[in-house]
């Protein structure tokens, strides 16, 4: 034994010659991640002006459109009951027949608002400026993230201040997709890079937790896949909640408007802008519904990764109990837009819960409740600290 | 509770689907909400009620809801399953309190009656739910799509279109392009009716199903488990047999003849450490060279575990859950005859495995009159000893091995009959060997060296350390159902959430000038976006088929001017 002891002890020092080397290198990369971090900040914050400035201006032309299209509407059903049905043109008779489009029943019927820029030219041309400083903070902070992983030599998920970094990057990288994608989410901007902001605030001031050469005592792919698609899940239902938020404003604007409520200026011009009520719930719908089956094999991949390393799958720890509510939260937000009586606001609320347990699942579990992974010796803290 | 909050969409969706009628019907075998009218008199009529109650949407919803209401508790609560000692802290720190939340079952909320009943009741809901609606499902795969509703106008997405060609030739091409695109199609009355998307209802069925797979594998398994503990030294071996382990723990069914037959020696057991920096003593490698053989004679083959990886035998798993060390020490009694020799494991009592234990000398010890007598040592062992610090080991690998003794002689009291930890020393009926200042005897010693026990009692040699590893095997039968019940469960979710169900219909018809009109019409669930998208590439190949003829000069043309100077909409940009 004192044999095998003493190759162990040889073997130990070996790597220690060979961490201090690199420690140098690490401590550089270290620096660079955290400069790229400070200057993803500072280029997020002129994105964020460059957004204030596209809201602004695109508060001079007041539409009004909401309000607009509902006084058509009555107009139009006051006068004719039927439907207008926009038919092939007569003369043209190569152009293809166009199809109409009526809310489901039951719903309101009212046009998306043209966005923050609320079609004024000089708005457009901030947003397009916002958006382009936003792809480029993104890239900068992607380099943060990248570098700090780098730094130490593991997935950059060992803290809660590399989390936030990952999980702001993530969540940017969902927005710039999705916009990549041409899907209607521009109005998104200006939401998302104010709590981006807050986000890497907290994540260098509170969270800031110097590199450290942790050892991933685990080498399990399960955890990698298990951590990577939490992240990954967390920031698309945040895109999810963000919307839902903004659709409870803008369902209420709505409602105020069509019992003849007078709404604020405020409403009427930043409301005004957002796509309709509908939209931004069925594209909350959407995104939280997308990845909830994501979200599952989150869960299943924890699972059969604790399997391993504790010979549990299950043991209702406190994360992993908030995973299931979280995840038993979401079902709830789905089933009950299944249900007569529960869709529209009441659902909406539902979702807000919902993302309200995966934000105390990370925040609030780490810093509140005090789980029982202790495992002498075996280097599982490094479990906890990932978060997961 | 749903009489009023529904009150007003209801009534409006009720108005639009008499315009849809049973064309809109059968979209999904979501079963209908019914309001909570009072029921029939008669225990059938309250038994019927009940069953309606607990099988519909509402209610599957409210027990979902208590369900992720109902597993709080217990996340910040502390629970006996997880952390008895918590749970004793919580009881002391609360005397008022927690007799309370135990009556509540709060400290076992997972296990607790009303957890359980929510859950139970949960998936009686859901089996209750899922027989009709699959017995719903075949019923509308062998039917067909419903047929047009009167007015195509009212559905979601609508087109229309006058053609020269005859009605006939549309319908026929309509049922060609529709077939192609694997619509269920067919033509009724005066329009084609088609739909799609069934395997929307297939996933849905699958992930409900799955769900009751999932939690029968689970309980199974909670039935059925085993789990036991048994610290190996190395060199030494274990069988899978009861009487084996340290400690073991099984499921209210689990019979000890289901211990699969398997046993394996531990031939090495490695750590290597983090030398320097903020996580220095954190291990890097931690693994146990094993050799295992499976059945009573089994042929042997080498394996390594380590954290994350077990091995597995069958059923069972064999984890490596804990390491140590066991000095490996010789005593002899006064006239020198070796009465004790064996390795000794100590219990690591922090992260660089400082360790504590007691060396037993039951049996065969005559101290220097020749009286019969039995010997302990406490031990206290330090694998890296670092001047200054004489309390604690500085790192967890076998630098600078120390070991402290404290020895005693008298009565270990193992015949009393109460059984007691080999880890701890009951010292009422042992008197402590005193020093020459009549202190309490207490040497540090490095490998080889020896103590001697005053008076010629004997003496204490520690001669070298073994390493011991500790491994938790484990049975849970049913783990493969649970898994294969999660993975149908995503797949079919999937399906569920991604797969439009949807309905399209075309109607031709001769106009009263004689030309044929085309309508076009969609129908989805509300989520549904596609749904127009599908349907204006539908008619885009039809109206190709069946190309446009001049328009009536009567018919209203609606008209948007565009506005000037003005940028698109965002919503345009699609
Ligand atoms: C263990 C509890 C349950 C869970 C976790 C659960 C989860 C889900 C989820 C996530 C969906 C969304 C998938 C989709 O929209 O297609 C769904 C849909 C559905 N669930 Fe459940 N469910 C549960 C119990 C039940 C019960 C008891 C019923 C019957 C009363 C039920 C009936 C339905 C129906 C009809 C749908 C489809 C709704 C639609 O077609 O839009 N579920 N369920």
């Amino acid at each position: 034994m004192t044999l095998a002891a003493a190759t162990d002890l040889a073997a130990a020092t070996d790597l220690a010659g060979a961490v201090n080397l690199a420690a140098a290198t690490n401590e550089n990369l270290a620096s660079i991640s955290n400069t790229l971090i400070y200057s993803a900040m500072a280029v997020y914050t002129l994105a964020f002006f460059a957004y204030i400035a596209e809201w602004t201006f695109g508060g001079r032309s007041k539409v009004g459109r909401t309000a607009a299209a509902l006084t058509a509407q009555a107009a139009a059903q006051k006068a004719a009951p039927a439907v207008t049905v926009q038919k092939a043109g007569g003369t043209a008779v190569l152009e293809r027949p166009k199809v109409v489009v009526r809310a489901a029943a039951g719903a309101r019927d009212l046009p998306d608002g043209p966005g923050a820029h609320g079609g004024d030219e000089q708005g457009d041309l901030y947003g397009r400026i916002a958006i382009s400083l936003t792809v480029l903070a993104f890239a900068i902070e992607f380099g943060g993230v990248l570098t700090r992983a780098l730094s130490v030599q593991r997935a950059p998920w060992g803290n809660m201040y590399e989390f936030n970094i990952t999980f702001s990057t993530v969540a940017v990288g969902v927005y710039l997709t999705l916009l990549a994608l041409r899907k209607n989410v521009r109005w998104l901007g200006l939401f998302l890079i104010t709590s981006v902001l807050l986000d890497l605030g907290l994540a260098v001031t509170v969270l800031y937790t110097a590199s450290d050469q942790l050892v991933p005592a685990l080498h399990s792919y399960w955890l990698y896949i298990h951590v990577s698609t939490a992240i990954f899940c967390g920031a698309v239902f945040y895109v999810g909640a963000v919307s839902t938020i903004l659709y409870l404003f803008k369902d209420s604007y709505e409602n105020k408007l069509v019992s003849g409520g007078k709404p604020g200026r405020f409403a009427n011009s930043v409301l005004d802008r957002l796509p309709a009520a509908s939209t931004l719930d069925k594209f909350a719908y959407r995104v939280n519904a997308a990845v909830f089956p994501l979200w599952t094999f989150t869960i299943i991949a924890g699972a059969i990764w604790a399997g391993d390393a504790w010979g549990r799958y299950w043991g209702w720890d406190p994360k992993e109990t908030w995973s299931f509510i979280t995840w038993v939260a979401y079902a709830c937000y789905l089933h009950a837009r299944a249900t007569a009586g529960w869709k529209g606001r009441k659902a909406a609320y539902l979702a807000l819960a919902a993302f309200g347990c995966w934000l105390f699942n990370y925040y609030g579990v780490n810093i509140f409740v005090t789980g029982k992974h202790s495992y002498a010796d075996v280097g599982l803290g490094v479990l906890q600290s990932a978060g997961f | 509770m749903s009489k009023t909050t529904a009150g007003e969409p209801t009534d409006a969706a009720a108005r639009e689907d008499l315009d849809v009628g049973v064309a809109g019907s059968q979209l999904s075998t979501a079963p209908t909400e019914s309001p909570a009218g009072v029921p029939a008199m008669g225990v059938i009529g309250w038994a019927r009620w009940f069953w309606r109650q607990l099988t519909s949407m509402r209610v599957a919803l409210l027990l979902l809801l208590l369900l992720a209401l109902g597993a709080i508790p217990g996340s910040l609560i502390p629970q006996t399953g997880t952390d008895a000692t918590k749970v004793a802290e919580f009881e002391k720190a609360h005397p008022t309190l927690a007799p309370v939340y135990d009556r509540l079952g709060l400290f076992d909320v997972y296990s607790s009656v009303w957890f359980s009943a929510i859950y139970i009741l949960l998936f009686v809901s859901l089996i209750g739910c899922i027989v009709p609606r699959s017995w719903q499902f075949v019923g509308q795969l062998r039917g067909r799509p419903p047929g047009a509703p009167k007015r195509l106008t009212r559905l979601p997405a609508y087109t229309t279109w006058r053609t020269g060609a005859e009605p006939e030739q549309v319908h026929e091409a309509a049922l060609a392009l529709l077939k192609k695109r694997r619509f269920r199609a067919h033509l009724a009355g005066d329009a084609v009716a088609a739909e799609k998307g069934y395997l929307r209802e297939v996933g849905n069925l699958a992930f409900h199903i799955a769900l009751i797979v999932m939690l029968t594998a689970f309980a199974w398994g909670q039935l059925f488990k085993m789990e036991g503990n048994k610290l190996v030294l190395e060199g030494d071996g274990f069988s899978n047999t009861l009487t084996q382990y340290d400690d073991f723990k099984s499921g209210t069914l689990f019979d000890a003849d289901d211990l699969a037959p398997f046993s394996f020696s531990l031939k090495d057991f490695t750590g290597t450490y983090e030398v320097s920096g903020p996580n220095k003593g954190t291990p890097r490698t931690y693994q146990a060279a094993l050799t295992y053989s499976e059945g009573a004679y089994g042929k042997e083959k080498k394996t390594t575990v380590k954290v994350n990886h077990p091995l597995e035998i069958g059923d069972s798993k064999v984890y490596l859950t804990a390491h140590g060390y066991a000095p490996v020490v010789t005593v002899k009694d006064g006239r020198g005859k070796v009465v004790f020799q064996d390795a000794v494991p100590l219990l690591p009592l922090d992260s660089n495995v400082t360790s504590s234990g007691v060396i037993k000398v039951y049996d065969g010890y005559r101290d220097a009159g020749g009286t019969k007598e039995q010997l302990a040592f406490q031990a206290f062992f330090l694998p890296s000893f670092a001047e200054g610090n004489e309390v604690s080991s500085a790192f967890p690998a076998l630098l600078n091995p120390v070991l402290n003794l404290e020895p005693y002689h008298g009565d270990l009291g193992v015949d009393s009959g109460i059984p007691q930890s080999v880890y701890q020393l009951d010292k009422r009926n042992m008197k402590a060997f005193k020093d020459s200042k009549d202190l309490q005897l207490r040497d540090n010693l490095r490998p080889g060296e020896t103590m001697t026990l005053p008076d010629g009692a004997g003496s204490i040699t520690y001669e070298g350390t073994k390493e011991w590893a500790n491994f938790q095997v484990t049975q849970q039968p049913g783990s493969g159902w649970a898994l294969g019940g999660a993975l149908a469960a995503i797949f079919g979710l999937a399906a569920s959430l991604f797969i439009q169900r949807r309905r399209v219909w075309v109607r031709a018809v001769r106009g009263a000038d004689g030309v044929t009109v085309v309508e076009m019409a969609g129908l989805g669930r509300s989520e549904s976006a596609k749904v127009p998208e599908e349907l204006g590439e539908l008619a885009g190949i039809l109206y190709d088929r069946a190309p446009g003829a001049p328009e009536d000069p009567d018919t209203p043309e609606s008209t948007d001017p565009p506005e000037p100077r003005a940028v698109p909409a965002e919503g345009s940009e699609k």
